[in-house]
C-alpha cells in the first residue's frame, strides 16, 4: 500500500474525524479525508461501508455527531445542500434525484438562483452540455429519458454552479461500458480545468483507469490511503473487503446433459407503452449450463424473465418448454412442480413480503411445489410450523444468512443476507431448472461471491441455470454460455471464452450485425 | 330563463371551483387531504355566525376563511408532524367537521341570514347579457377567478410553484435539494383549507344565506373528484367545476319539468364522469406521470 505524498499538502476538502451515529449504530467514525485540487480521488467500499453516509455529510444532507470539516483550511459546518453548492461542492447522486413530471430544465431550475430565468437556464444548459459532451434537450419531461440521459441531466446541473469539487456517487452502475467511457472523458475535461472529483464506487477496474488517489473505507472506518494506479483489484479488494475475497471457482466445465428449459421464437407484445415487448426469443439450456444473459436495464429483462417464471403467462404454449413439457401457457406453481425454481429481481415486495418472516416467506414460495411436507390436513392446508421452520433454520445455515433472532422479519435482513435466504430459498429445492434475474443487485462483496458460487455449483450439480444480469464481472464468473438481450431481442448463445468485454458492449448498445457476421465467421 | 339558470349555475359552480382549487394546491404539493367537506362546513357554519354577531357579511367571508384555515392547521399537524395517516385524518376532520359545525351552529338555525351582495363593476357590467352574468357578481365570484388565474401562473411560471409541483413528484429529491418540503406542505394544506372555508362561507352567505345542519350536502366529495376530473391543472378544474355545477343545477330543473330522469342519476353523474375522466388518464402511462403528483398521500420523514 503506497501512500502518495504532496498532492495532499494544500487540499481543497479535509475532513477530521468525521463522525455519524444512528443510535447506537456508527455509520461513519473517525474518518479522515484529504482531497487535493485537480485530483479524481476514489471513495472505495462495500455496502453498507458508510461511503453514502460520509457524501451525504459533505453535502449537508446528514448533520455529522463529530468531527471537522475543512474547506480551502477554513473550518465549515455545511447544515443544507445549499450550504454545500454555496462553497462549490456540486453532487450527483447514485439514486437520481430528479422529477419525472418535470421538463429537463425546470428540474436544472431547482438547484439554482430563483432570480435566472427558464429561459437562460436552457440556453446554459444546452451549453454546457455541448462542452462536456453531454447531449441534452432542455425541453424533454424527464420521464420520457433513459437513465444514461438522466444522469447527464444531474452532470448538467451539478455543473451549471461552476463547482469545485463534484461528488459522484456510483455513477457507472447505470451505464453501458461505451456510456461509461464517455463519462470518464467528460471527467477528465473537468479535472483539466482545475476541479477536483470525489468518484465513489465498488469498481475496482474502474477506479484503477481513472482515479489519481483513493480511500478505501469498511464498516464506517477508512482502511486506507493509496493511488489506486499502483494496486491490483486483489489488494483493492483486500482493502475493502478485509479478507480475501473468495473468487468463484468453476472447476472443469463438464460436457452438457439433456435439454431442459428451451425457448423458441419466443414473442410477448409490451403490456404497458413503458414496457418493452419480446421479439422472437431463443435460447437452449442443457443440465449442467449456466447461461448469462447480459444487457443493459430496460432491455427486455424483466419482460423475459416474467415470461420464463410464468408470472405473465405467454399465448403460446410450444414457446417455452421446461423438461420437454410446453409451459408457455402455465402458471408459476405448474413450472415449479416442474422443477424450476424462480428468483425474481426486487427482494421487497416480489420476491419477499418485507414485513412478514422468513419462515413465512419461504412458505409463500413453496405452499405448492413442497406442499406434502410444509401443509398436513389434506384440503384444510394446515401450514406445519415445525418442518417449515426447519426448512429455514436448513436454507439460513447452508447459505450463512446472518440474522437478528431466529425468524426476523425480511425487512430487518440486509439486502445481501436476504438475497442469500432467497436464493437458498430455491436451492434448497434443488431445481432442475433455475432463472436468476440480477442475482446480486446491490448486494455486498462477500454475499455476492456466496451467491454466485451457488449458481455454479448447482449447474455443476447437473441443473440447468439462467443468469439475467448487467454486472458483466458477475457474468464472466459464473457463465457457460453468454447471450445479449437488446431491445426486446436476444443474441445466439456465444460460450463464455469466446466473448470479449469490449464485444458484449458493442452488443449491448444494440451492434448485432457486425458481430453476428463475425461470429458465423468464426465458426 | 337562460340568463336566470346560467346565472343559478355560477352561484352553483363557484363553492366547487374555490374548494376544489383550495385542493388541487394541497394535493400538488403531495398532500391528500380528504377533509374538505369537513373544512367547509366550519367555514360555512363561522362565516354564517360572525356575520350574524357582527352585522357584515364581509366579517363573515374572513370568518370562513379563518376556520376553514385553522381547521386544516390540525390536519397539517396530525399528518406532517405527527406522521399520521393522511387518507384516515382526512375522514376524520370531514366527520369532526359536520358534527362540531352542528354544535356551533344550533342557535342560528333558523335565522334570516344577510347576503353577501353584489358588487356592480361599472361599464363591463352594461355589456348586454354578459355583463349581468359576470360583472353584478359578488366578492367570492370574482375571487374564485382570479384564484384560478393566480394559481395556474404560480403552479407553471413562477418558481415558487415549480418547488411545490416538485415536492409532489419527489418528496425526497426535493428535500435533497435544499427545498423545505414540511413548511411548503403546511402552508399549501393551509390554503386549501382557507379557500375550503371561503367556499363554505359563500353556501351560507350567497349561495342560501342561513345556516342549516350539513348544508354543503356533498360539495366536498364532489371538489375532490373534481381535482382529480381536472388532472390537477387549474384550468381544467374551472371549466369542470362549470360543468359539474350545471349537472347539479340541470338536476333541478329536471325535476321542476317532470323530466323522468330519476334525480339521483343525475347528481352521480359527477362521479361517474370523474371515473371516466381516472380510465383516460391511467390509460396513457405518460400522462399520468406528468401530471399526477407522485407522492400524493406518501408521509414525509426526513432523515437527519
Amino acid at each position: 500500500m503506497t501512500v502518495t505524498q504532496g498532492s495532499a499538502s494544500n487540499p481543497l476538502l479535509s475532513v477530521r474525524g468525521l463522525t455519524k451515529h444512528f443510535g447506537a449504530f456508527a455509520a461513519c467514525s473517525g474518518i479522515d479525508l484529504d482531497i487535493a485540487s485537480g485530483e479524481i480521488h476514489a471513495l472505495l467500499g462495500e455496502n453498507g461501508a458508510g461511503k453514502s453516509t460520509l457524501v451525504k455529510m459533505l453535502f449537508g444532507i446528514l448533520d455529522p455527531s463529530g468531527g471537522e470539516i475543512l474547506w480551502d483550511g477554513r473550518p465549515v459546518t455545511i447544515t443544507s445542500p445549499g450550504e454545500a453548492r454555496a462553497l462549490g461542492i456540486g453532487m450527483v447522486f447514485q439514486h437520481f434525484s430528479l422529477f419525472e413530471a418535470l421538463t429537463v430544465a425546470e428540474n436544472i431550475a431547482l438547484s439554482l438562483d430563483p432570480k435566472i430565468s427558464l429561459a437562460k437556464i436552457s440556453d446554459e444548459a444546452a451549453r454546457l452540455s455541448k462542452v462536456y459532451g453531454l447531449p441534452l434537450d432542455p425541453k424533454a419531461h424527464v420521464a420520457d429519458l433513459s437513465v444514461g440521459e438522466r444522469q447527464r441531466i444531474e452532470i448538467v446541473r451539478a455543473l451549471l454552479q461552476n463547482p469545485k469539487l463534484i461528488i459522484l456517487d456510483e455513477p457507472t452502475s447505470v451505464l453501458t461500458p461505451q456510456e461509461a467511457d464517455r463519462l470518464f472523458e467528460t471527467l477528465f475535461t473537468l479535472k483539466s480545468e482545475g476541479r477536483s472529483v470525489l468518484y465513489i464506487s465498488h469498481r475496482l477496474e474502474e477506479v484503477r483507469r481513472i482515479c489519481d488517489r483513493a480511500t478505501v473505507l469498511r464498516h464506517g472506518k477508512v482502511t486506507g490511503t493509496c493511488d489506486p494506479r499502483q494496486e491490483t483489484p486483489a489488494s483493492l479488494a483486500r482493502m475493502m473487503v478485509g479478507t480475501d475475497v473468495a473468487g468463484v471457482s468453476r472447476g472443469e466445465i463438464g460436457t452438457p446433459g439433456e435439454v431442459q428449459i428451451e425457448v423458441s421464437t419466443l414473442s410477448v407484445p409490451a403490456r404497458t407503452p413503458f414496457a418493452v415487448s419480446l421479439k422472437g426469443i431463443d435460447l437452449k439450456v442443457c443440465a449442467g449450463e449456466v447461461l448469462a444473459i447480459a444487457g443493459v436495464a430496460g432491455n427486455g429483462q424483466g419482460e423475459l424473465f416474467d415470461a420464463l417464471s410464468g408470472e405473465f403467462a405467454v399465448s403460446d404454449n410450444d414457446a417455452i418448454r421446461i423438461r420437454g413439457k410446453s409451459v408457455g401457457t402455465s402458471g408459476i406453481n405448474a413450472r415449479r412442480l416442474l422443477g424450476a425454481g424462480f428468483v425474481p429481481e426486487e427482494r421487497h415486495g416480489h420476491a419477499a413480503v418485507s414485513n412478514m418472516r422468513l419462515s413465512d416467506n419461504l412458505l409463500l414460495a413453496r405452499s405448492q411445489s413442497d406442499r406434502s411436507a410444509f401443509l398436513s390436513g389434506g384440503t384444510l392446508s394446515v401450514i406445519r410450523h415445525d418442518a417449515v421452520g426447519a426448512a429455514t433454520q436448513r436454507i439460513c445455515q447452508e447459505m450463512d444468512v446472518r440474522k437478528s433472532g431466529r425468524d426476523p422479519a425480511a425487512a430487518s435482513l440486509s439486502g445481501g443476507n436476504l438475497q442469500k435466504f432467497i436464493v437458498g430459498r430455491e436451492l434448497d429445492r434443488q431445481p432442475a431448472v433455475l432463472v436468476v434475474n440480477q442475482p446480486t443487485w446491490g448486494v455486498d462483496a462477500g454475499a455476492a461471491s456466496r451467491i454466485r458460487q451457488a449458481l455454479v455449483d448447482l449447474a455443476k450439480a447437473g441443473s440447468a441455470v439462467v443468469v439475467i444480469s448487467q454486472d458483466l464481472d458477475e457474468i464472466f464468473e459464473v457463465a457457460t454460455k453468454i447471450a445479449v438481450i437488446s431491445e426486446g431481442g436476444l443474441s445466439r448463445a456465444y460460450p463464455a471464452g469466446e466473448l470479449s468485454l469490449e464485444r458484449i458492449g458493442l452488443m449491448m448498445g444494440g451492434i448485432h450485425d457486425t458481430t453476428h457476421a463475425e461470429a458465423s465467421h468464426a465458426h | 330563463m337562460l340568463e336566470a339558470i346560467l346565472l343559478t349555475v355560477i352561484t352553483a359552480a363557484t363553492p366547487l371551483v374555490i374548494a376544489a382549487l383550495g385542493e388541487l394546491v394541497t394535493e400538488r404539493s403531495g398532500v391528500l387531504n380528504l377533509g374538505v367537506e369537513g373544512m367547509m362546513i366550519m367555514g360555512a357554519v363561522s362565516a354564517f355566525a360572525a356575520t350574524q354577531i357582527t352585522g357584515s357579511p364581509y366579517i363573515g367571508v374572513l370568518a370562513g376563511i379563518a376556520a376553514g384555515g385553522a381547521f386544516s392547521l390540525l390536519f397539517g399537524f396530525l399528518t406532517l408532524t405527527l406522521v399520521a395517516n393522511q387518507v384516515a385524518t382526512g375522514l376524520a376532520l370531514t366527520i369532526l367537521g359536520l358534527g362540531l359545525s352542528g354544535q356551533l351552529g344550533e342557535s342560528f338555525v333558523g335565522q334570516p341570514g344577510i347576503k353577501l351582495q353584489p358588487i356592480v363593476v361599472p361599464l363591463l357590467s352594461d355589456i348586454p347579457f354578459m355583463g349581468r352574468l359576470l360583472f353584478q357578481q359578488d366578492l367570492i365570484f370574482y375571487l374564485s377567478i382570479a384564484l384560478v388565474v393566480g394559481i395556474n401562473w404560480f403552479l407553471f411560471k413562477s418558481r415558487t410553484g415549480l418547488k411545490m409541483r416538485a415536492i409532489g413528484d419527489n418528496h425526497a429529491s426535493a428535500h435533497a435539494l435544499g427545498i423545505n418540503v414540511i413548511r411548503t406542505r403546511y402552508l399549501a394544506v393551509m390554503f386549501g383549507g382557507a379557500c375550503a372555508g371561503l367556499a363554505g362561507a359563500q353556501l351560507s352567505l350567497v349561495y342560501t344565506p342561513q345556516w342549516v345542519e350539513n348544508m354543503t350536502a356533498g360539495r366536498g366529495w364532489i371538489a375532490l373528484a373534481l381535482v382529480v376530473f381536472a388532472s390537477w391543472r387549474p384550468l381544467r378544474l374551472l371549466a369542470g367545476g362549470y360543468l359539474f355545477g350545471a349537472v347539479s343545477i340541470g338536476q333541478l330543473h329536471a325535476q321542476a319539468f317532470g323530466i323522468g330522469i330519476p334525480s339521483q342519476v343525475l347528481s352521480a353523474l359527477p362521479y361517474v364522469a370523474t371515473i371516466v375522466v381516472l380510465i383516460i388518464i391511467s390509460h396513457n402511462r405518460r400522462t399520468t406521470l406528468i401530471n399526477t403528483p407522485a407522492s400524493l398521500g406518501k408521509p414525509f420523514v426526513p432523515e437527519r
